[in-house]
């Protein structure tokens, strides 16, 4: 389509208009709540909205800050996390009687839902950076931990015997296959793990700390300031996009040897 | 009498099913062969009837389940370190360039000039230029001879090879025969060649065994090639003594293949 970026922009632009006609006291009748200043109250006002972001990053300057921590442990978690699923992956994988043992445990420990975890991890590892972190992990290691040993038992046996076969010793197999295959498919929920983390750093923010993200929008949230905890929420979106983006960019790089449908050259 | 390159003495090979341990498939049975150095072996059968299975073994990925894999002169446990193994199937590692993929065997080995070795290679299969391509972006003819390069870069004094050629077209196919020719003429390793196609057995081999067919296979037939050296596979096919030879084969296996035929049939 032509001019898709129009109609997106389009779209936005709608909807930001109707949040301002409904919410601006005074503006239109109200026809829900009892005064005009209800709807401002419980939706918050995009012009606010945006003035207070507007503070944020250009006035007070303060978000870098708080943004900043919550890269941090979003890539603490996700790297930890990543790593620990890809030992632990690789481990019961190549080994079935370790894997026999702890199925049903593993099993258990993903089926449960590990926010709850939260409250436990801030007791063991305080209020700041660690029981983020330690949240993110959780969730992300599964994802990895999955995904590795799939990609794992999904080597191509052909590629392994060839492998073999070329003096690779058992060492040089795990280096040389299975970690590469292994990886490729760590990369390949590159973007689920990466979202996953980011959301253990914010809920981990937002049930108790002292700096991020997403304790500005508790904060707010606890002086019944909609229009800042709307705005940390455009925010926290604004930065997912661009992490997205980001690991978007670094997937194409590492996966080059991987095919791509449509990779022709037009001319 | 020199000590052989490879013999299978009385092998037997019997799968036995992980689900139900009763039931057993007999792959091969009291196969004797073998491989003088330098020698062109080729090996053909019936669908089914465990060529594959026998290259396996010979490769020490299997071990027979009765006889003995001797390696010049001395018995085989575990995998063959003299032999190199070209498959059938996709074997490169997707995730290494053509020239890593050629590497690896001497990667593995730590050999100190591993990648001149490997440009050497590719150079020597025609693939110089796409050295640092992936394999998904070559085509299939071209990841045959990277396969090939990497087979032969090892150096083995043994070659396996499976079918190499059966998913490449008439043409490349050819182009690629005569090329293992010339290399193994250069080179002189001893070669046991699995094809299910006669007429390029016939073209390559110094020595073409025909397998029964399956269940519990053996040798029932062995001619000797004696068309001359070096030969065209295109060309040598028009020759009166290949006809001939192809014959005097043909005779041997066409019953075998029917009964091969006829026993999918049945078992499907």
């Amino acid at each position: 389509m032509k001019h898709l970026r129009l109609y997106q922009l389009a779209l936005l632009v709608a909807v930001l208009v109707f949040w301002y006609l409904m919410t601006t006291p005074g503006l239109i009748p109200p026809f829900m709540f009892e005064n005009d200043r209800q709807a401002a109250f419980f939706f918050g006002e995009p012009l606010v909205v945006a003035e207070r972001i507007g503070r944020w990053f250009f006035v007070e300057a303060d978000i870098y800050r708080h943004l900043w921590v919550t890269l941090v442990e979003t890539l603490l978690a996700f790297a930890i996390g990543a790593v620990l699923g890809l030992a632990c992956g690789l481990w019961l994988a190549l080994s079935p009687l370790a894997s026999a043992i702890l199925e049903p445990y593993i099993k258990a420990l993903n089926s449960m839902p590990r926010i709850i975890l939260a409250p436990i991890f801030a007791v063991w590892f305080g209020l700041g950076i660690g029981s983020k972190v330690a949240l993110g992990v959780t969730l992300v290691f599964f994802i990895v931990f999955f995904n590795v040993y799939q990609g794992v038992k999904e080597v191509s046996p052909v590629v392994l015997a060839n492998a073999r076969m070329l003096g690779a010793s058992p060492r040089q197999l795990l280096r040389h296959v299975y970690l590469p295959s292994a990886t490729s498919w760590v990369f390949s929920s590159l973007h689920t793990s990466v979202g996953l983390a980011f959301v253990g750093a914010v809920v981990g923010e937002y049930l108790g700390s002292s700096q991020g993200v997403g304790y500005l929008i508790l904060q707010a949230e606890g002086a019944f300031d909609i229009n800042t905890v709307m705005a940390g929420i455009v925010v926290l979106t604004a930065f997912a996009l661009v992490l997205d983006a980001l690991v978007g960019r670094i997937e194409r790089r590492l996966m080059k040897w991987q095919p791509r449908s449509g990779e022709t050259e037009r001319l | 009498m020199t000590v052989p390159a490879l013999e299978l003495a009385d092998v037997s090979c019997t799968f036995v099913s992980r689900d139900a341990p009763g039931q057993r498939y007999t792959a091969v049975a009291g196969v004797t062969l073998t491989l003088q150095p330098g020698e062109f072996v080729s090996v053909v059968g019936p669908t089914g009837c465990g060529k594959s299975t026998l290259l396996n073994m010979a490769a020490g990925l299997l071990a027979p389940s009765s006889g003995q894999v001797r390696v010049f002169g001395q018995a085989l446990g575990g995998i063959n370190a003299r032999a190199g193994y070209m498959f059938q199937a996709e074997s490169l590692m997707p995730w290494r360039t053509a020239l890593a993929n050629v590497m690896a065997g001497l990667e593995f080995r730590g050999v100190a000039d591993a990648r001149e070795q490997a440009q050497d290679w590719l150079r020597r299969v025609g693939l110089a230029a796409f050295a640092d391509r992936y394999p998904h972006q070559l085509s299939g003819g071209m990841r045959k001879r990277t396969s090939l390069a990497q087979t032969l870069a090892i150096d083995p004094d043994i070659i396996l090879m499976d079918e190499p050629f059966s998913a490449l077209d008439v043409q490349t196919r050819q182009l690629m025969e005569n090329e293992v020719l010339e290399l193994w003429a250069s080179r002189r390793k001893a070669v046991l060649f699995i094809t299910h196609d006669l007429d390029e057995a016939i073209a390559m081999s110094d020595r073409v065994v025909v397998l029964s067919a399956g269940p519990a296979s053996h040798p029932i037939g062995e001619f000797a090639i004696d068309l001359p050296r070096p030969r065209d596979v295109a060309e040598v096919r028009m020759t009166p003594r290949f006809v001939e030879l192809h014959h005097a084969i043909w005779s041997v296996l066409r019953d075998e293949v029917l009964q091969g035929y006829a026993q999918q049939l049945g078992r499907a």
